[in-house]
């Protein structure tokens, strides 16, 4: 019988669509450890994106400008609305906060570096201000977070503008994490937290509640600076028309909204991929939310999440924002998860371009670690110059893509210069799919 | 002896005048009259004055204070004294929610009671309430000393660090990873000077305290004490 069997056709192996390698390998992984998986970085899954818009460029009914010769603006004012000293970026792309603590002073020091070469921000994250980071930032944005660590009127005052923190696009509704193998000395005293101890970080403020508190607690921030800082709010995307809304009632100067690609330090697994949306969805909304209340480009939307190339910057510009956030390319772009360190990604189980264990302080890189042989690995000058090189990228391949538009600046970009490539690109971004004049859900 | 009268001037001209202090200022004797509930009154000040506010404050009186001694003869408002770094807020009468909340240094006094949250995310600060306060108070508190003469609502000091918590009265839950720890004459001694420092050493017996700390179960995460969360 089995021999006979032998001579009849037979199936190949066939992997569920349902049950993939990675589902496999978690629900192993769960049943071995009792315990979710905690990573860094965003939402690793496909989602709608920047990818799916084209810009359309100019022909016979739009006019072109010269490439090269032909100026195109890149600057951005933040903080118009209140505060007495605005912030007068070269480009608008800006460094997203990110902790001392999750990463290493040097990479502070590096961003700090690499920011203040391209003319723009960076951001201090849950972790307090060091001396590396602000010495180095021309422009330092200083997080306000629900866990307060190292929170001071010095700093405050030291800082050009405040961010307060209400969620971030990895997780909303979601604290911080930072396990203790990352809890050094120096992290443990600005946190004044035991040192090796797991530090989570409240997910809610801990003296307001709602956006009539945080009215108060915004006029409180501003008095202590005597109105001189601008004022962001950062939320993760999830509701956008209507916490954009808020926060504009509640007197931000600025609001930054991040989607869900964007990175996180340590977060579960299951809270990255499936809480939140996806960026491309949440940026007419909250554009929209800025319209609807007269106040586009007076409040400024700075928008985040899964932006790697001008092609991208050029197109959240383009459907309303004033200014991007780049995290996890910044890192990339100072050495993280570089091919060079592959045997070491091996060692760990992982390889270059995947490593997301950004909690346990392993980082062959240097740059999300404490651990100080590691961090010695990143040279912040150096990496500094790639964060200022790619910025420049960015900021080139933008003004390509707005010149070819017409345009002779990148907030002169607008929905009209898109199209989409999917239906659910032109649902979310409300722009025609591509070859049509049909935005799904518009009614047209 | 400067007086600003919050009827006829703003919360934001105080504030720049109180910025505007030098460390060897002559003026460190300072009436805010009319305050009528007026939030972020003397916030972010940082000289050794004294400012006594003659009647009620909103949210965030004396916010970040450092080195002032800030007195409201009346209540205050919601996160009175948050984040203070040094120096005195006395309160006279009753404090809202988040009294003294991630508050670094520096004491808070509050003659009545405080609402919920008080001494919310502590570090460092020590807070005397004379009267009750409210659930969820010292949550996840990290340094700094907590004393309550009354008692204490529900869920006291939950998911607390390292913060020491010291009531008299009865307390209605404590949160998770709190626990009642042994009352040692090293505690009772350092009650004794909180107390001499708001003036009440001697008049009560401090043996009628409890102690509670912070169990540190939850300190790394154990998958066996998951329910506890």
């Amino acid at each position: 019988m089995t021999e006979h069997a032998r001579t009849w056709p037979t199936t190949v192996p066939r992997p569920s669509a349902t049950f993939d390698d990675y589902t496999l390998s978690e629900i192993r992984r769960a049943a071995s450890t009792g315990i979710y998986d905690i990573r860094g970085a965003g939402a690793k899954r496909r989602v709608p994106n920047f990818d799916d818009l084209l810009l359309l460029g100019a022909s016979m009914s739009r006019y072109p400008l010269e490439g090269y010769r032909e100026r195109c603006g890149t600057d951005v004012v933040l903080g118009t609305r209140f505060a007495k000293k605005p912030i007068k970026l070269s480009i608008p792309i800006t460094i997203a906060g990110m902790s001392f603590g999750s990463l290493s002073a040097n990479a502070k020091e590096a961003l700090g570096r690499g920011a203040s070469l391209a003319g723009t921000s960076t951001t201090t994250g849950d972790g307090g201000m060091t001396p590396e980071e602000r010495g180095q930032s021309k422009y330092l944005v200083y997080q306000y977070l629900p866990s307060r660590y190292g929170m001071n009127p010095d700093d405050l005052r030291k800082a050009d503008a405040i961010e307060i923190v209400i969620g971030q696009g990895a997780k909303p509704g979601g604290g911080g994490m930072l396990l203790g193998q990352k809890i050094s000395d120096r992290v443990a005293a600005m946190r004044q937290l035991p040192k090796g101890i797991d530090q989570r970080s409240a997910c809610r403020h801990p003296d307001w509640t709602g956006a009539d508190d945080l009215e108060l607690k915004i006029q409180e921030l501003r008095e202590i600076t005597d109105w001189e800082k601008p004022i962001y709010l950062k939320v993760g995307a999830s509701r956008p028309y209507f916490d954009v809304a808020l926060a504009v009632k509640s007197g931000a100067d600025v609001v930054v909204l991040d989607g869900m690609q964007g990175g996180t330090a340590a977060t579960q697994e299951v809270f990255i991929e499936h809480v939140g949306i996806p960026l491309l969805s949440a940026i007419r909304p909250a554009v929209q939310a800025l319209q609807d209340l007269g106040m586009h480009r007076k409040v400024q939307l700075i928008v985040s999440g899964g932006i790697r190339n001008g092609a991208d910057v050029a197109k959240a510009l383009a459907l309303g924002a004033d200014a991007v956030a780049i995290g996890t390319a910044a890192l990339v772009a100072l050495g993280d998860n570089d091919p060079k360190w592959e045997k070491e990604y091996a060692a760990l189980g992982t390889r270059a371009g995947c490593y997301d264990d950004w909690h346990e302080g392993k980082d062959p890189s240097g740059i999300t670690t404490q651990t100080p042989a590691l961090m010695s690995r990143l040279d912040p000058v150096s990496a500094g110059r790639r964060l200022a090189n790619y910025l420049k990228v960015l900021t080139l391949e933008a003004q390509t893509l707005a010149r070819a538009c017409g345009k002779n600046h990148l907030h002169n970009l607008e929905p009209e210069d898109l199209v989409a490539l999917t239906l659910e690109a032109a649902a979310m971004a409300k722009v025609p799919l591509a070859g049509t004049s049909w935005i799904p859900g518009s009614g047209i | 002896m400067p007086n600003i009268d919050l009827a006829k001037t703003s919360v934001r001209e105080l504030n720049a005048a109180l910025h505007r202090l030098t460390p060897t200022t002559n003026e460190t004797f300072w009436t805010v009259t009319n305050p009528g509930g007026e939030h972020s009154i003397a916030v972010g000040v940082d000289a050794d004055v004294t400012i006594n506010i003659e009647g009620n404050a909103g949210y965030f009186c004396g916010g970040m204070n450092k080195n002032a001694t800030i007195v409201v003869e009346g209540s205050a408002g919601q996160g009175v004294g948050e984040n203070m770094m040094s120096g005195l807020i006395h309160v006279k009468g009753d404090a809202s929610q988040s009294a003294g909340a991630t508050g670094r240094g520096g004491r808070l006094i509050v003659e009545g009671n405080a609402s919920a949250r008080c001494g919310i995310s502590m570090k460092g600060i020590d807070i005397v309430v004379k009267g009750d306060i409210g659930h969820l108070s010292a949550f996840m508190g990290q340094n700094g000393r907590l004393v309550v003469f009354g008692e204490a609502g529900e869920a006291l000091g939950d998911s607390l660090y390292e913060a020491r918590l010291y009531v008299r009265g009865p307390v209605a839950s404590l949160g998770a990873d709190c626990v009642e720890k042994e009352m040692r004459e090293e505690h009772k001694a350092e009650l004794i000077e909180l107390l001499k420092s708001c003036g009440e050493a001697f008049k009560i017996d401090v043996s009628e305290f409890k102690r509670y700390g912070s169990a540190r179960k939850l300190y790394n995460f154990n998958i066996d004490n998951a329910g506890a969360y």
